[in-house]
């Protein structure tokens, strides 16, 4: 466990040194920002508008940029140090391979923890400090929850990263598997299912669909946030069909979990039986 | 003396590449052991068997008698010190804060770790990104961290690639020192000139097995090379070449008054009784076989045998 710790707070050190905990939070605040107050413009008004509306443009935002952040953070955590030559030298040391991913886990999910509650809450407070269309509680809450949930949508794709890195011999090939983990989960997935939707006239209707979401991480992430939302919702993809209908939102946090979970367990077993 | 590091018909394919094809090998405690080879030999894999970062695909492996076989999740705790080939560093840390890594890893305290420093010479660098290190440091920052917490044994890949002749010189008083405190080091090097006389024994791996082993002197008398005679004064190189024929030696060169003659090591004694008679001897040297020539005979015996 001692050892954990020790690569953790090198990994976060690092983080923080290189300026990508910054850098995170900077993207992730602004971007937050500006859909907060440019979002409405496609109804003809600028400015803050209901929370519902803020959130469910944020939600699209987090959905599109935390898994790219999180794979571009992770995806070279172990095959980097392949191969720059660090990993042998690591690997001599009284730490098993296992402690040595999970600390990499711990410091990596550290920044991009640390950076997602800086950017979006640095957002939420600016709104608030704008706008007083609803008491601060119920933002603090609504932010909160989707501050926790983007943190879980993002350890997940680190875990997916990390599977990733510890089953490539390059750098190059780990970006590349990485990119097209994202374009499969963020873009491709959505479009899959509703061209399966199409192609089946409906025979998988709605109840095998919701099912189905859960199959992605990112659409987990989606609709936990808008089964949290009120009303007034904007299209925000397949997850808004579902969205309330069919799972409450710790059972959805819970699948979240899952999704860090499974991806850094197999990742852990595969890198346990690594040969260098 | 006791065996730290225990070998039995040790092999390790990767798919039908043999790294290592069958090594039956002993080291004893406080051995200075070369293992000498060329790329590919099998030098850095024997290394990372005896580390426990790879499995052998067959026979026994046991380190410090630590009772475990072979592969191992962890590394064998602490107690081995290990310098990779071509070590390499995170390039944004400083070397204080490389080594301060290693040393929390191993839970050596921090003095320690500044200790290692000023032995290495890095003292001055310490505070510099690793970025900025030279080769040379580099490799020196590479000994300092493989001797964080002194360890029993030392497995050192190519230590001295990278050194100016004075860093060699200082790694060879340092092996010199840890010989007194009884730290086992396993060494390989390509490199054969002046580690004949740091090693007790040498090993000389080809194709992943073991060609030879045994001390310098052990290796000269097995392979039965002649030695070489140089002598000055002895005159017109024609005339000795028939009076060398009893004693089965050889003129083999000629530079001005000094001539060059091969003689095998069991005429040696006769012939150089016979040269201290001879009028106008002013100069005899012996040049018993150095270990390049050693090794160039037991690797290409191997070639003429076919690799076996």
């Amino acid at each position: 466990m001692r050892a954990v710790w020790i690569v953790a707070r090198k990994e976060f050190r690092d983080g923080m040194r290189n300026r990508w905990a910054l850098a995170i939070a900077l993207v992730f605040g602004l971007l937050a920002v500006g859909i907060a107050y440019f979002g409405p413009a496609a109804s003809g008004a600028s400015g803050f508008a209901s929370l519902a509306a803020t959130q469910a443009s944020l939600d699209s935002l987090a959905a599109f940029l935390i898994p790219l952040i999180a794979l571009l953070l992770a995806y070279d955590a172990m095959v980097g140090e392949q191969e720059q030559g660090t990993l042998l030298l690591l690997l001599s040391y009284p730490l098993s391979r296992v402690e040595l991913l999970m600390g990499k886990f711990l410091g990596d999910g550290a920044i991009l923890a640390l950076a997602t509650a800086m950017g979006f809450g640095a957002a939420a407070g600016l709104i608030n400090l704008l706008t007083h269309p609803v008491g601060s509680l119920v933002l603090w809450r609504a932010f909160g929850f989707f501050i926790v949930s983007a943190t879980l949508l993002g350890l997940s794709f680190i875990a997916i990263a990390y599977l990733i890195s510890v089953s490539v011999t390059e750098r190059a090939r780990a970006a590349g598997l990485a990119l097209i983990a994202w374009f499969v989960f963020v873009l491709m997935f959505d479009m899959g299912l509703l061209g399966l939707l199409v192609a089946t006239k409906g025979a998988v209707g709605r109840a095998v669909f919701p099912y189905l979401l859960l199959l992605n991480p990112t659409d987990v992430f989606r609709v936990a946030n808008l089964t949290g939302l009120d009303s007034g919702h904007t299209y925000v993809g397949m997850a808004d069909a579902v969205a309330g209908h069919h799972f409450s939102q710790a059972w959805l946090v819970a699948v979240l979990v899952l999704w860090v979970a499974v991806p850094l367990g197999a990742a852990a077993w595969r890198f346990h039986r690594w040969e260098p | 003396m006791e065996s730290v590091i225990s070998l039995t018909d040790v092999r390790k394919s990767y798919g039908a590449v043999h790294a290592v094809g069958g090594i039956t090998l002993d080291v004893k405690k406080g051995e200075i052991l070369g293992l000498l080879g060329h790329n590919g030999a099998g030098k850095t894999t024997l290394m990372k068997l005896i580390l426990g970062l790879v499995a052998p695909s067959s026979g026994a492996v046991r380190v410090l008698d630590d009772g475990l076989d072979g592969f191992q999740d962890v590394a064998r705790p602490g107690r081995i010190g290990y310098l990779p080939e071509s070590v390499a560093f995170y390039e944004a840390l400083t070397g204080r804060e490389v080594l301060d890594y290693f040393a929390r890893l191993k839970g050596v305290d921090a003095r320690e770790r500044d200790a290692l420093l000023g032995r290495m010479n890095l003292e001055a660098a310490a505070d510099r990104r690793v970025k900025t290190y030279s080769k040379g440091m580099r490799q020196r920052l590479g000994l300092a961290q493989a001797l964080i917490g002194n360890p029993r044994i030392l497995l050192l890949d190519e230590p001295t690639v990278g050194l100016d002749p004075i860093a060699v010189r200082d790694f060879y008083a340092l092996l010199g020192a840890l010989r007194q405190q009884g730290v086992t080091v396993v060494l390989s090097s390509h490199v054969l000139s002046g580690i004949e006389h740091q090693v007790d024994r040498v090993v000389i791996l080809g194709h992943g097995r073991i060609l030879a082993s045994g001390s310098i002197e052990e290796l000269r008398q097995r392979s039965e090379l002649p030695l070489l005679i140089r002598v000055r004064g002895l005159g017109n190189s024609d005339d000795w070449q028939a009076r060398l024929a009893p004693y089965g030696a050889l003129v083999c060169g000629v530079k001005e008054a000094l001539m060059e003659i091969t003689v095998r090591p069991e005429n040696k004694l006769a012939l150089m009784r016979a040269l201290l008679d001879s009028k106008g001897v002013e100069d005899i040297e012996l040049a018993p076989p150095t270990l390049e020539t050693l090794y160039a005979f037991f690797d290409g015996a191997t070639a003429r045998t076919g690799g076996a």
